[in-house]
């Protein structure tokens, strides 16, 4: 399948990632490559075969709701890029 | 020096029978840091002066005559995705360049018990890569020769092993990343079966995929190696609750009766010299009581898309959180929310970090969710139909890991297609979840190491260590070393 600019111009901002003017053309000669390489799999026929997410029997394991000991609100929050009175800070959003 | 060439399990008898001290074992390795790593880059962060203290403790412990573990004392590293309390994890990104995780992973916090750990290891950014040429904290170099890769994503972990850097260290593998690295540098590595070492403080890039697991100089180091990091952990939902076995145990025995299969496509392409080197380590295996037949599996031609569009569609995913808010990278300039958001990603991720964002994001985007993403998830379920057919008659199968040795710096790095081309051998085995092994077996004409990957059914490890042990006790390709 051919891509166009357009349409990686529309998946980047889905991906939230910002794609600069110069590396435009590459990444569109690349993605279309890459999914041209993909492609492939269309020549199976997979009508009859379910679909598989793991490789293993996966289920969902559940806990009782108790209430157990977590990290120090200041060990989790050092890593932040930016922080005010003891929580994440982040730019303003509502006026 | 000689205290380098040891496996980890002769450093450990030396080490306990106080031949050798902890601190001696140590020293050796930081002094080999010291006048390598510049050359090599295998290290992104050493931990100097935190191992000289781990390595006091433990010669303290040793002349009390305390009990410990096995491989207790002897020095190893860490893949840089593999959070470690309080010491940098980057995943060799410039998004987590200052991140300190304020928890050990599972497996780091089984290996610090009575463990010196020396530092963490460079790799592919989020360990996207095949050649160990996309982190940001540069190329690592190949041991063998400087000008060539040492493979991909665990290409520190390896290199740090083959020049006697560290003792034994893990990385992770997602479609190769610990099996092809310990081909390219003549180590020996394990990608488990999914499931048996909990992901837990694994940085995520494809959860279905991703396994922790040991690069060492034998299989006898990977078998003790086991035995230190696998078991339930409940803080991983797909780690297995499962009786683990004594790995250890599986180093006796032979391979009388073992049923091998070659499969015809994984040696297309091959070069020549991989080509013999692999069918001569079978024909070894084959000398030595093990049968072998040649098959053919189709559906291996398939598994390269299939694991690039999975892959791909897990870590855009999983790759959503990196927003410059919680931990991590912030963009300086920025215009509101959303911008931020933009400006963070796109100055936070290298280029093949963003290229395999943008293929997951499409595969999994409304109109081509079907064609791609559904297709390649229902292509697994074939390939794991595959194996299961294969290994109803066959215990093994034995192939390259890697069409050739290792290639050049800068080789592959224009055309990501032709980088991933490379991956066939690799990526079916966490496409079923099975363990697979990467075992030294040859040097091709310029003396640069092939690998012979053996792959078992599910908890088929000690199959596979019997068979590797067996391997390594009738020949020296594993000790090759490029150290000295």
């Amino acid at each position: 399948m051919k891509i166009t600019e357009k349409e990686v111009d529309y998946v980047a901002r889905l991906a939230r990632l910002h794609v600069q003017e110069s590396q435009m053309q590459r990444l569109t000669q690349d993605m279309g490559n890459i999914i041209a390489f993909a492609d492939k799999l269309g020549e199976l026929d997979t009508e009859q075969v379910e679909p598989a997410a793991h490789s293993i029997v996966v289920e969902n394991v559940l806990r009782a709701d108790e209430v157990q000991p977590s990290y120090a609100r200041e060990d989790i929050i050092a890593n932040a890029p930016h922080k005010q009175a003891g929580c994440f800070s982040v730019p303003k959003i509502v006026e | 020096m000689e205290l380098l060439k040891l496996t980890a399990k002769e450093a450990a008898d030396k080490l306990h029978s106080k031949e050798v001290s902890c601190a001696e074992l140590t020293k050796a390795s930081l002094e080999q840091i010291k006048a390598k790593n510049e050359s090599i880059n295998a290290y992104i962060t050493v931990c100097e002066e935190e191992a000289l203290q781990q390595a006091e403790q433990i010669d303290a412990k040793i002349a009390a005559g305390e009990a410990m573990e096995p491989l207790a004392g002897v020095p190893y590293a860490i893949k840089d995705n593999i959070c470690t309390k309080g010491v940098r994890t980057t995943c060799a990104s410039k998004m987590l360049g200052n991140f300190v995780p304020p928890y050990n992973a599972y497996a780091a916090e089984r290996l610090s018990k009575d463990g010196v750990m020396l530092g963490k290891l460079n790799m592919d950014e989020f360990a996207m890569g095949s050649s160990n040429e996309t982190s940001y904290f540069g190329a690592v170099h190949n041991p063998y020769d400087l000008d060539r890769v040492p493979g991909g994503s665990s290409g520190g972990s390896a290199a740090a092993v083959a020049a006697g850097m560290a003792y034994y260290t893990l990385g992770s593998d997602t479609g190769g990343s610990i099996r092809l690295p310990a081909s390219f540098c003549g180590v020996t590595g394990l990608k488990p079966t999914y499931g048996t070492v909990s992901r837990f403080g694994l940085v995520a890039f494809a959860s279905s995929l991703d396994q922790i697991g040991p690069l060492a100089k034998s299989a006898e180091d990977v078998a003790y190696i086991m035995n230190r990091i696998t078991g339930h952990d409940k803080m991983d939902s797909t780690s297995l609750d499962i009786a683990y076995p004594d790995y250890t145990k599986a180093l006796q025995g032979d391979v009388k009766d073992m049923k091998i299969a070659l499969v015809r496509e994984y040696f297309a392409g091959a070069d020549a010299a991989v080509d013999a080197s692999v069918k001569a380590a079978v024909k070894q295996l084959t000398d030595m009581g093990a049968q072998c037949d040649e098959i053919s599996m189709p559906i291996t031609d398939y598994a390269l898309p299939a694991y690039y569009i999975i892959s791909s569609s897990e870590a855009s995913s999983n790759l959503a959180r990196y927003d410059g808010v919680k931990y991590g990278f912030r963009a300086e300039k920025f215009e509101d929310l959303t911008d931020m958001y933009f400006k963070t990603r796109d100055e936070g991720f290298g280029d093949e970090v963003k290229r395999r964002i943008m293929l997951g994001t499409y595969a999994l985007s409304s109109g081509y969710y079907d064609a791609y993403y559904k297709k390649a998830q229902q292509v697994r379920t074939m390939i794991k139909q595959g194996f299961d057919k294969v290994f109803e008659t066959y215990d093994m199968i034995a192939s390259p890991v890697y069409p050739t040795t290792a290639f050049g710096i800068g080789e592959k790095t224009d055309d990501p297609v032709k980088m991933y081309a490379g991956d066939l051998c690799t990526v079916s085995v966490n496409i079923a979840g099975l363990p697979g092994m990467s075992l030294p077996c040859g040097f091709d004409e310029k003396g640069l190491p092939i690998g012979l990957q053996l792959i078992g059914k599910p908890f088929g490890e000690e199959t596979l260590l019997r068979a590797a042990h067996a391997f390594q006790c009738a020949t020296d390709y594993h000790k090759g070393g490029a150290q000295a």
